[in-house]
């Protein structure tokens, strides 16, 4: 028996959420005496593949078929299923990503196993019993829950777990072949349009997160927010009614019934923490408001405040943040 | 077009959330329960669908009597029936088996359901379903329009981007905002609602693989440092040295 965790490409390198994903399995193998092996699929550098020994991964099975490019589940699924197999693996860990918790919701009905996503902790194992910590009630709430199938898939979420860096040696590659029919194909998307950061960094990966609320007054004055991000290398966020107004696209709305962050730092700009936005953030490390409503219920939540008018405070942080080396 | 719409039955998104008997039980004192804001935007898509191309709209909860206010709920925004599920939702295996058992009596042409619900955050039922099923799972979906009588096209959110998938009935999608605009129901919803059918079923024999058996919350933040508007560049220094997250 082994550890398989499935690692996603971006660009030709492995994303970050995978690289954490990667770091939790091999501890995972450690505490249960085992090895970890890693299944990659589509475009990744095979050096980047062999790097993964940085993360305790021993073995990383690859394929490389052209049509696996493209996210298409039951393709997938059938992929990392086989290397389960092949690997007579136990415990299969996913980053809590659109496409590794899909696939891991998949694998749990083909391999009778129990699933747990969004999870935050390495497992308790004691007594034979497997019992991890979950992320429940967006964020306001956390849940234990014991895995009783043979087989246990576990989806981490996203920057709640460090990339370690104290493995050894490279991973040996070796290739993979599912022997994927046309079938498998057969919801492959007809068009991928990747969002244009404009060089910037993708909000659900991002460490460093700058959001924006109503209190910035209208579309025209997102430049402060964009400024402060690029100054910092963070990804942009807003709030709800920001993106109900359409003064920002959907995908950066945080919060409840947005996208949950949890990222190093969260900088809120003109935003007033409704329970719904708070939900969203809460699990961020530490949280910066700004607002000129003293009495605003953010600060309740906040490790660092500054009462005043964002258009007098956030050029101040754009200089302060532009003059920092790097 | 013959379309199953799953709901769950949630605590509002105000809701302050508590535990009781040892930290082993949802409390649900004084907590008001919504139909799942995500899945409130699968729920008026399908009505609108019906709307334009004819058909009918099934709601389908597992859950327990007291979810039978937001199941009427959603037969006076426009659905035509509802089953429930007599079983308390134990985990996500456990309700995708009952939903998969569902469908597999009545060929729905489409199975529509919010992405995740906004208490267990799960992000597994629609993918279990089609698993189950051996039909598509789209999923998370913005954006769901008809080709022609057996094809759909949606927009599902990836990680940086989007994706266009056009899949063949009968298929399983979960949604997101902006799929619709959530209706609230009008008067004469709400009379029609009242004789609308309303089955009541009973589980088919499914374990629990993910057992829940305790809760916590957040820690408390320390409470907050606040910083003069004039000296807003201090911030910067106070989260590179002290903070250490710059």
């Amino acid at each position: 028996m082994s550890v398989l965790v499935f690692v996603e490409g971006l660009n030709g390198e492995i994303k970050k959420s995978s690289l954490e994903a990667a770091s939790y399995g091999s501890q995972v193998a450690q505490q249960l005496g085992t090895t970890a092996t890693a299944v990659a699929i589509g475009e990744v550098h095979e050096d980047a593949l062999a790097k993964l020994g940085e993360q305790g991964i021993s073995k990383v099975l690859y394929d490389a078929d052209d049509r696996l490019k493209q996210f298409v589940a039951d393709a997938y699924v059938k992929v990392i299923a086989k290397a389960a197999q092949q690997e007579s693996a136990k415990v299969l860990v996913f980053s809590n990503s659109n496409i590794g918790a899909a696939v891991g919701s998949k694998l749990a009905v083909r391999l009778n196993g129990s699933l747990a996503t969004n999870v935050t902790t390495l497992p308790k194992t004691e007594g034979g019993s497997f019992v991890v910590t979950r992320g429940v009630f967006s964020g306001k709430a956390f849940a234990d829950v014991a895995l009783t199938s043979d087989v246990k898939i576990i989806a981490v979420k996203k920057n709640s777990f460090e990339v370690s860096s104290n493995g050894g040696a490279n991973a040996t590659v070796e290739k993979l072949s599912a022997d994927l029919a046309d079938a498998d194909f057969a919801a492959a998307p007809k068009e991928t349009v990747m969002q244009d950061t404009d060089g910037g960094v993708l909000l659900p990966e991002a460490e460093i997160v700058v959001s924006g609320g109503r209190g910035l007054k209208g579309p025209e004055n997102w430049h402060l927010v964009e400024d402060l991000a690029k100054a910092l290398g963070a990804a942009t966020a807003c709030s709800k009614p920001v993106s109900d107004l359409d003064w920002r696209p959907h995908h950066e709305h945080v919060g409840q019934t947005g996208i949950t962050v949890s990222p190093n730092l969260y900088i809120a700009i003109g935003i007033s923490g409704a329970i719904q936005h708070l939900a969203g953030v809460n699990s961020s490390k530490v949280i910066v408001v700004i607002n000129k409503d003293p009495e605003a219920p953010f600060f309740k939540a906040a490790d660092y405040g500054i009462v005043g008018d964002a258009f007098d405070v956030v050029p101040k942080l754009i200089e302060a943040a532009r003059a920092l080396d790097k | 077009m013959k379309i199953l719409v799953c709901i769950s039955n949630v605590p509002d998104t105000t809701s302050k959330i508590n535990f009781t008997g040892d930290n082993k039980e949802f409390d649900k004192n004084g907590v008001q329960f919504v139909i799942n804001p995500w899945d409130e935007y699968a729920l008026t898509r399908a009505i609108e669908l019906k709307e334009a191309k004819g058909g009918s709209v099934t709601v389908l909860n597992v859950g327990e009597a007291d979810a039978e206010p937001n199941i009427r709920k959603a037969l006076a925004i426009g659905a035509d029936d509802a089953i429930r599920v007599n079983a308390h939702p134990k985990d996500a295996f456990f309700v995708a088996q009952q939903i998969a058992a569902i469908a597999k009596e009545n060929n729905y042409d489409m199975i529509l359901m919010g992405k995740e619900s906004i208490d267990y955050n799960g992000f597994q039922v629609h993918n279990m379903v089609g698993e189950m099923l051996g039909i598509p799972s789209v999923t998370p979906a913005f954006k769901l329009d008809m080709v022609d009588d057996s094809t759909a096209r949606l927009e599902r959110e990836i990680e940086g981007g989007k994706e266009v998938v056009e899949v063949k009935l009968p298929f399983v999608a979960s949604a997101q905002q902006p799929m619709s605009e959530p209706r609230i129901p009008n008067m004469r919803g709400i009379m029609t609602a009242r004789t609308k059918p309303l089955a009541v079923k009973e589980p088919v024999g499914a374990e629990v693989k993910a057992e829940y058996v305790g809760y916590s919350k957040p820690e408390k933040k320390g409470g907050v440092k606040m910083i003069d508007p004039e000296n807003a560049g201090e911030l910067i220094t106070l989260l590179r040295n002290e903070a250490k997250v710059l």
